[in-house]
């Protein structure tokens, strides 16, 4: 590859950064400017979080549930199949529920968001709108962020829900286990410190979202070609820095609490 | 004449600030994409009050000259002023003020496809939450200019291409707007629904006496520009007598990414350069 190719390339890096950078904190410093868009943060709520209700019901259910089925017969090749349930929990509360609820939201909303903002790019739209005298920043991104990330924390919190249940019902119905054993040990070694991490990861999470969907968005160019570029890159991009954050946040939470 | 920002925080309108300055002013302004000069060194003014038509081959730079007009844009080199502020230099916070007094007209409308038309000719009143009812006789107003009224309720892509450019007209004129910017407002249109939408820029033009800056590669709706105004009697667009032009409309010609012509229309037809002639052949 000649040299001004990746010179070229890196730079093309860099100012991506930078922009990305620049989108997502005028984005947050409109939160504090007037006008405030709280029509818009509500009906963004109700698309990503009611809208994303049942992919992720479905998912944590049916994720609790096999991790009660893989991890039972494992466990009980040492005698403590008894613990399915603290297992279940355990990783449900402190990385599936975030992570997957996460990719579930970003595979439906991140490219939602750049389908959506890119066709508005290619169609004029958001230069029509400042030309109108509005901040799309303010009026399309800053919504958008501040309704995943709230919406994103309660669905976590469903899903680790439905995913316990989604275990007892195999550890119970199809493994035969009791139910007052399967919860005790669900609730009883959970600490504060195991709940705070996976309330926080949905916190971050969600601001990747919003963040990576609408930058690739108002980044479009190339017509409805591009439009399917931002989108596909929305999602590959947002779902990576998920998993890698996930790594991360999980680090310097267990470096801090110890567990 | 030079933007100090301040002005736009006071409650002079901002077409007022800076009574004796032109509506718009380029001084050596150029721009390049990836490399590639689109706009060099174009200077030009448009006077309050005043048409001008902006000529040139397609993809010449046109729109990119409408955008930096409006601040949508910036500059590489060279400074903008609108109304005596200067555009090139004003924070994005300061421009959406500025452009209280600046409609655009999309190339390809540019309607908000979600919205109706209600919402998108409205769209600037709902955003500074005017009562529901001040709306839709304004929006009402703007339409019946463009002879639309009953399409309040439909969606964009319930209308047809000429009939989305009459909305987009609505939707810039409706703040009643010192200065319009046309991004060839009949491009890709037939010629009947062209010369409609020509009869509304004249009707605009010669009633409220806005200054605008009009990008079209059509030669005949530029010369209709110039050769046609609106009969307030009659309340339809009629030719000028024989060799009769409209003074308050004159020409702009870009070619290459520079300006090559800044004139009236009998310049422009009588002009010896070999481009324009060519051009206008």
């Amino acid at each position: 590859m000649p040299l001004t190719t990746v010179d070229a390339a890196a730079k093309r890096g860099v100012a991506a950064i930078q922009q990305y950078s620049l989108l997502s904190a005028r984005a947050l410093g409109n939160l504090f400017r007037r006008p405030f868009y709280g029509a818009d943060i509500i009906t963004q709520a109700d698309l990503i979080g009611i809208g994303s209700l049942p992919i992720v019901i479905l998912t944590g259910f049916f994720t609790g549930g096999v991790l009660a089925l893989q991890s039972a017969s494992t466990l009980a090749q040492f005698g403590a199949a008894a613990i399915t349930g603290q297992l279940v929990s355990f990783s449900m509360i402190k990385e599936l529920g975030p992570v997957l609820t996460s990719l579930m939201v970003s595979g439906r909303n991140a490219s939602g968001m750049a389908s959506e903002l890119g066709s508005m790019m290619v169609t004029e739209q958001i230069d029509a709108m400042r030309a109108l005298g509005t901040d799309p920043v303010k009026k399309l991104v800053m919504p958008r962020i501040i309704a995943t990330i709230i919406m994103l924390f309660f669905l976590t919190i469903i899903s680790d829900l439905v995913g316990i249940m989604g275990g007892a019902f195999v550890a119970v119905l199809m493994l035969g286990q009791d139910a007052n054993q399967y919860f005790h040990t669900v609730y009883q070694s959970l600490q504060y410190p195991d709940i705070l991490q996976g309330l926080v990861k949905p916190l971050f999470f969600g601001f990747i979202i919003a963040t990576i969907g609408c930058y690739y968005g108002m980044s479009t160019r190339g017509g409805t070609q591009g439009v399917g570029r931002s989108t596909t890159q929305a999602v590959v991009v947002s779902s990576v820095l998920i998993i890698a954050t996930d790594f991360v946040i999980s680090r310097f939470m267990i470096g801090v609490f110890g567990r | 004449m030079t933007a100090t920002g301040t002005a736009l925080e006071t409650d002079v309108p901002v077409s007022q600030a800076y009574p004796d300055a032109p509506a718009v002013r380029f001084e050596g302004v150029s721009i390049e994409f990836e490399g590639k000069d689109v706009l060099d060194q174009v200077s030009f003014e448009v006077k309050r009050g005043e048409t001008r038509v902006l000529l040139g081959p397609a993809g010449v730079g046109k729109s990119v000259l409408l955008k930096l007009a409006d601040g949508l844009l910036k500059p590489d080199a060279g400074r903008i002023f609108v109304f005596g502020f200067e555009v090139s230099a004003m924070p994005e916070e300061e421009l959406f003020r500025l452009r209280e007094s600046v409609g655009m007209v999309f190339q390809e409308s540019a309607l908000f496809d979600s919205l109706t038309v209600r919402d998108n000719v409205g769209y600037r009143l709902i955003q500074e939450n005017v009562p529901d009812d001040e709306i839709d006789s304004r929006v009402s107003e703007a339409l019946r200019f463009v002879e639309l009224e009953h399409t309040m309720t439909k969606l964009p892509s319930e209308l047809s291409g000429g009939m989305r450019r009459r909305v987009a007209i609505a939707r810039a004129i409706i703040t009643k707007p010192e200065l319009i910017l046309y991004d060839s407002p009949t491009g890709g249109l037939d010629p009947i629904t062209s010369t409609t939408i020509i009869d509304l820029v004249i009707k605009q033009r010669d009633v409220s006496g806005t200054s605008s800056l009009l990008v079209t590669h059509r030669l005949q709706d530029a010369f209709m520009l110039a050769t046609h105004r609106f009969n307030k009697d009659t309340g339809e667009v009629t030719a000028l007598a024989e060799k009769q032009i409209d003074p308050s409309t004159s020409f702009l010609v870009l070619h290459q990414g520079r300006l090559v012509f800044d004139g009236s229309t009998h310049d422009l037809v009588h002009s010896d350069d070999d481009f324009l002639r060519q051009y206008l052949a």
